[in-house]
């Protein structure tokens, strides 16, 4: 009996390549960061803009944002102590270089964490990933602001960026 | 029939304290507290001068947020949205029940908006006003 070589083939190439897609979407694919999920921190930063992931930002830019809200892009965006303390645990604990690190990790990869960057359309693989989006869109009246996910990602409150 | 008339009293001064001083209500009679103390000849809020607030292009804050209706749209019915594009639920009381329940919630916005448009903390009278405004809508 002569050994069937092209199923084997075609079915070992279908494995490896479902087990790449696998790890990609494992790893985050690079488009998945899960949404705030603390009742006090999706009020406090999610009233003014999306509350963004934490495991997009490592722990050392959180800390430094929360200690200049007073001066929050230029607006005062400070909270009560309480409030603040609760918020800078969560954002801590999830941040893409600690408890975040499998969604951010991709995003943050190049950052130095000792710069502590706060904008998060800065980071090298944000840039990367949008530039091919044109002056005009940004300013589009349902745009506006690189702040403003969700005016593409429809599904950026749930966590998803995909194009 | 003593202890009946005894427990619908308790019922009736209850459910009046209920309805008549809710957190609203409380703040805004604190705010007509230091109104009349700042002005002797205060004679009570007035929903016109709030909505006049409302409206007003003052410019003296931030430059992307001239007046209230930037971000909360001209109609206190309808929804606004901030420049990020997040949904602000309408200012008006009467569409959204409940909006003003929470007296520090509602002098931490005051502080933040009014340092966005004005570029200074608002007035007793001023936040009186106001509330006064959407009270009415």
């Amino acid at each position: 009996m002569k050994f069937p070589t092209r199923p084997v083939v075609l079915g070992l190439l279908a494995l490896g390549f479902s087990a790449l897609i696998l790890s990609r979407a494992q790893a985050g694919g690079g488009h998945y960061y899960p949404p705030v999920a603390d009742s006090v921190v999706k009020e406090e930063c999610g009233s003014c803009h999306l509350a963004f992931p934490p495991s997009m930002l490592p722990a050392s830019s959180w800390k430094r944002m929360m200690g200049e809200l007073d001066k929050h892009f230029g607006d005062d965006a400070s909270v009560d102590p309480e409030a603040a303390r609760k918020i800078t645990a969560y954002l801590v604990a999830n941040a893409g270089d600690t408890g975040g690190q499998r969604y951010g990790g991709k995003l943050l990869r190049g950052v130095d964490p000792a710069t502590a960057p706060q904008r998060i359309t800065t980071l090298p693989k944000w840039v990367r990933e949008h530039r091919e989006v044109q002056d005009w869109e940004w300013r589009h009246k349902d745009v506006r602001s690189k702040a403003n996910c969700t005016a593409c990602h429809a599904d950026a409150e749930l966590g998803y960026y995909e194009d | 029939m003593k202890l009946r008339l005894a427990l619908s009293c308790i019922a009736l001064s209850s459910y009046s304290l209920l309805t008549s001083a809710g957190p609203l209500e409380q703040q805004l009679a604190a705010y007509a507290t230091e109104a009349k103390t700042a002005n002797p000849a205060f004679a009570g809020f007035s929903a016109a001068r709030g909505e006049q607030l409302h409206i007003t292009r003052f410019g003296l804050g931030k430059p992307e947020t001239p007046a209230c209706t930037t971000c909360h749209g001209n109609d206190p019915r309808t929804s606004g949205k901030t420049l990020t594009g997040k949904h602000i639920d309408p200012v008006a009381l009467s569409v959204s029940p409940g909006r003003y329940a929470d007296p520090a919630k509602v002098e931490k916005w005051f502080r933040r908006n009014c340092n966005e448009v004005l570029g200074r903390e608002c007035t007793p009278l001023e936040k009186g006003d106001w509330l006064a405004f959407v009270g009415s809508r």
